[in-house]
């Protein structure tokens, strides 16, 4: 039994191994072309595209005025951004708070039944007028210059949608400073998907499409609470590419909760492994490009890797107990003060620890990027030792959570 | 969309993986080398301790008891079992390796025993010391229970000298040590002051059957406090 578990997780060792070096080659040989890009961007465009972006809101009362306020803020021509409000039926004073808005030329209001995320979108879809679209969240915020750097990329005509940056709004807890590590580390691995043509999941807050997505492959889908995931598989199912304007900034406000955390984590696994089911056809499939023969592949990878390792750390985490419990039965409170003669002989060189280690310094690689990325520079500061102390105990419980909730067909909610 | 793959890209990230995962395994077994190469050395030493202190009984048969006292025996017998368990964890018990450094540990723990004897004999002393049978295989329930014990009571008594032989060991020199004490295969079994006792036996129970342990701890803390 442990040789088995042995060979698994060197199988999932060496996947894990070759993606980050994947993902590391794909770095260096882009990290001119990346410098290139921020600086075209920086330029501008001549001719700015019509925007419209939606803001669906369901019980969003106390976030809904800072959003819209964000939105009109923007540094991008009145005349070409157009927002409309989507009210999904809500039960609080969100259709009040909204209603101070009305007189405004650039904004429109809309009610509707209640009935989730994806169908305030498609109300808004249905009344579109201008060349792209977009969606923000209730509970985020733009810079002002996310627009205009996210249009630039739209000159290119073969680009059909573009997934901006997302950094959280004042992260100040000890769960919202792990979660900004997270996020960074997000807008590296993106950007490494948008060079590898295989970005699989426009987020929900601002990213922006061409008006001939929606006309072409229809209007979003339920997809288990993850249309962003369903509508980015769905535009590479049919070969609509999709960049990355990582220097492009959205705001969120994360979680402050655990159980909030939780929740929203939980929605996202068990939506991307039920997406994943959804377009399973996808998988290893050439014509579908490194999206379908390794992206989709390591994300399945990786999650049953996470519930598989964890499953075996926490079977021998009880065995441990186990043992000393039969230890304090059998020779009662024993105590092992630290031997400060340090022993080399002692040191752990079997093969799974020093490709743990190999393995651990290519994440922590892929983190000073994220940082330097997402932030302009390096600080060592306390949200990566939260991270690196307590992101590997807190994700695997939604992981596996999301996984039970697939294989038991356990519907998830979005709140 | 040019969704075209750079098979390039996946065969040079394949190799890399592949070369990082070969290094690993390389320096593991290096690393594991190097620790039987330690545990070897170890042995060596306390075999020539061994020898030394045999010769050096030889040469003075006839002088008194302080010329020759327990201090002749090698200290390094305990680490040198901490490091043999440490090293069968890792690599497994049936690695040969490991099954051929135990035959020789089972070996040098005979010698000890055997010199102790005759020290404690010169000194008109009785020896002290605990010879634990165990088995590795499921037949044994308790035999981890009493490896706790007599770990707790090595730690508690420095001086104790527990001798512990796999029952099941492929060694004449084992073999017969279980045959002269008439050793039966109800494990475990201890031999203490040339009575065995069978099944499982709590600190407690050691403690009663070997009063002098007790004189042993403060010996040991005075020495500490000199």
């Amino acid at each position: 039994m442990p040789d088995f578990t042995n060979l698994v997780t060197y199988v999932f060792l060496f996947a894990s191994l070759n993606f980050e070096v994947f993902l590391l080659m794909t770095y260096f040989q882009n990290k001119e072309n990346m410098k290139k890009e921020e600086e075209l961007v920086a330029q501008g465009v001549k001719k700015y595209p019509t925007v419209t972006i939606i803001v669906p809101c369901w019980n969003e009362e106390k976030t809904v005025g800072k959003t819209i306020h964000s939105l009109l803020n923007l540094d991008y021509p009145k005349d070409k951004l157009k927002i409309m409000i989507v009210d999904d039926g809500s039960t609080d004073k969100t259709w009040e708070v909204i209603q101070k808005f009305k007189n405004n030329p650039q904004i429109e209001i809309h009610t509707k039944p209640n009935g989730g995320k994806y169908t305030a979108l498609n109300y808004g879809l249905s009344k579109l007028t201008t060349d792209l679209v977009g969606c923000l969240d209730a509970d985020s915020y733009v810079h002002k210059d996310t627009l205009k750097k996210i249009v630039y990329y739209f000159q290119d005509r073969e680009t059909m949608a573009v997934a901006p940056s997302i950094k959280l709004w004042e992260p100040k807890s000890i769960l919202q400073l792990l979660q900004k590590i997270e996020y960074g580390f997000g807008i590296f691995t993106r950007k490494m998907f948008q060079y590898m043509n295989a970005i699989y999941i426009t987020p929900g807050p601002f990213s922006i499409f061409r008006k001939e997505v929606f006309e072409k492959l229809g209007p979003y889908r339920h997809a288990h609470n993850t249309e962003d995931i369903e509508i980015a598989l769905r535009m590479q199912e049919n070969g609509f590419k999709i960049v990355h304007a990582h220097n492009a900034f959205v705001y969120t406000v994360p979680p402050n909760t655990v159980k909030k955390l939780l929740k929203q984590r939980i929605r996202w696994s068990h939506g991307f492994i039920q997406n994943a089911k959804d377009y399973r056809h996808m998988f290893f499939r050439k014509k579908y490009g490194n999206v379908g023969m390794l992206i989709l592949p390591m994300a399945a990878i990786s999650i049953i890797s996470v519930v598989f390792i964890s499953s075996v750390s926490i079977f021998n985490i009880i065995r441990s107990a186990i043992n000393q419990y039969v230890i304090f039965r059998t020779v009662g409170f024993n105590p092992h003060w630290p031997n400060w003669n340090f022993d080399l002989f002692y040191v752990n060189t079997q093969i799974l620890t020093l490709l743990g280690l190999a393995t651990a310094i290519g994440t922590i690689t892929f983190v000073v990027i994220s940082k330097k990325m997402s932030e302009g520079k390096l600080d060592i500061g306390m949200d990566l030792i939260y991270y690196l102390s307590l992101y590997m105990f807190i994700a695997p419980i939604w992981i596996i959570k999301a996984a039970f909730n697939a294989i038991f067909k356990v519907d998830t909610k979005w709140r | 969309m040019n969704n075209s793959i750079n098979w390039k890209q996946y065969v040079l990230s394949f190799t890399i993986t592949a070369v990082i995962f070969i290094t690993a395994i390389l320096m593991s077994n290096y690393f594991a080398q190097k620790r039987v190469d330690e545990i070897r050395g170890i042995q060596d030493k306390i075999a020539i301790d061994t020898l030394s202190s045999e010769t050096q009984f030889s040469l003075l048969e006839e002088s008194s008891c302080k010329d020759v006292g327990t201090g002749s025996l090698s200290t390094e017998l305990g680490t040198l079992e901490d490091k043999l368990s440490y090293t069968e964890k890792e690599r497994g018990e049936s690695d040969i390796e490991v099954q051929t450094l135990k035959k020789y540990y089972f070996l040098l723990e005979i010698k000890d025993y055997l010199l102790m004897n005759k020290i404690s004999q010169k000194c008109n002393k009785t020896p002290i010391s605990i010879i634990y049978f165990y088995s590795l295989d499921d037949s044994c329930a308790d035999c981890e229970k009493e490896g706790y014990v007599l770990t707790k009571l090595r730690e508690t008594y420095p001086d104790l000298r527990v001798y512990s032989f796999d029952y099941n060991a492929d060694l004449s020199a084992v073999k017969t040590l279980i045959s002269i004490n008439k050793i039966k295969s109800e494990l475990p079994a201890l031999i203490i002051k040339d009575n065995v006792y069978y099944g499982f036996k709590s600190v407690e129970d050691i403690e009663k059957v070997v009063p002098e342990l007790k004189k042993m701890k403060t010996s040991t803390t005075t020495s500490v406090k000199k």
